[in-house]
């Protein structure tokens, strides 16, 4: 898994949005990443721990909101959300339609982060 | 205490991925070439397809290979015994490619000698899919040994892909791989893909996949 290179995007897309002068640490760091994604929380969190030492961001936590999958039925455009083990079994819940878009899963967020 | 202050960021995580991989496709069609993304599990056929496929295709286009062997060179080197220009990247050991490796791995060729470039991404159902190459459509192979449930255990993969290719269709007799349970998940998945059946060994089945990449490369490449 490539969970090094997104911690680094995370750390420099953080760093970015830190000016030095009017922050003196991040705290906590939001995301969002779709159900669909395949990454491992606790290795991203552990990366980051070592990539961010000795920067604005040492010690900062990830919090990590995983955004469900969503879908729209191509058919009667109803929107609704499925675990990702009802993949398996993909159906509008209203008109029983097989047929249906993904429409929200595939996320991969920097929503914002606490700074002190 | 120090108050804590909330910075909004609302930034993709791949953000110069993708505006990179956008850069590429904006210099792919000033060049009217068509770059294929081909991803697949390690073994499912990636360079036995390319090759039965540009061996049908022939002069009609004008074609190359990206091959992103992990730090070998195996299969470029097949690919050039047959006679057809094919450049080597090195990945260091990368699960996937992204839109600056795509970007070195062209640097070297003029992309106006070429109607259609093909990669051959690191064999990896996970990775690549996650990751905007630059290319025009996106392809896969699942290969019948794998097993038909491949939809449910990769699903990413089946959503990012125009095109799926099921490849070794010579074993279906010998399996209990269910094609039509598989094709039920996959246009589940994603209805818009398009599904061609093969076997890269006895050629059953490229004729169309190739036919319809060579329209698609013409289509592009006259626009
Ligand atoms: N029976 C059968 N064998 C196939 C078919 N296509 C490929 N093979 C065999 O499968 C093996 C792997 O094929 P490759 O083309 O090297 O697969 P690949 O995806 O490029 O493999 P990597 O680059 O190592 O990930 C080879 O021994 C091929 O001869 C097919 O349609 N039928
Ligand atoms: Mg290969
Ligand atoms: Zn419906």
């Amino acid at each position: 898994m490539h969970e090094l290179q997104v911690t680094e995007s995370i750390l420099n897309i953080a760093l970015k949005h830190a000016p030095a002068d009017k922050v003196k640490k991040i705290v906590a760091i939001h995301l969002n990443i779709g159900e669909l994604s395949d990454l491992e929380n606790e290795w991203i969190q552990q990366y980051f721990d070592y990539l961010s030492k000795n920067t604005l961001a040492e010690g900062a936590k990830l919090v990590i909101e995983r955004i469900p999958i969503r879908l729209k039925c191509d058919s009667c455009q109803n929107e609704f959300e499925i675990k990702r083990d009802e993949i398996k079994n993909i159906k509008c819940r209203q008109c029983g339609n097989k047929k249906c878009s993904l429409i929200a899963g595939r996320d991969y967020f920097i929503k914002n982060m606490e700074v002190i | 205490m120090e108050e804590v202050r909330l910075i909004e960021i609302k930034e993709e995580i791949h953000s110069d991925n993708t505006v990179k991989a956008k850069q590429l496709r904006d210099s792919l069609s000033k060049n009217k070439t068509f770059l294929l993304n081909l991803m697949s599990s390690p073994g499912a056929g990636k360079t036995t397809t390319i090759l039965k496929t540009l061996e049908i295709i022939g002069d009609k286009l004008r074609s190359s290979v990206i091959e992103a062997d992990i730090d070998s060179m195996v299969d470029a080197e097949k690919i050039a015994a047959k006679g057809i220009h094919a450049v080597q990247l090195r990945t260091g050991g990368f699960c996937h490619l992204d839109a600056s490796m795509v970007e070195k791995g062209l640097e070297g060729m003029n992309l106006k000698d070429f109607d259609l470039v093909i990669i051959e991404n690191v064999g990896n159902l996970v990775c690549p899919a996650e990751f905007d190459t630059g290319a025009i459509k996106n392809v896969m192979i699942l290969s019948v040994p794998e097993g038909d449930d491949k939809p449910l255990k990769y699903p990413l993969m089946f959503t990012v892909c125009d095109v799926l290719l099921v490849n070794k269709i010579d074993y279906l007799s010998l399996s209990d791989f269910d094609i039509d349970a598989m094709k039920e998940r996959v246009l589940n998945l994603n209805p818009k893909i398009r599904i061609f059946e093969i076997s890269s060994k006895t050629g059953e089945g490229v004729q169309a996949w190739a036919d319809w990449l060579t329209n698609e490369v013409k289509q592009f490449t006259a626009q």
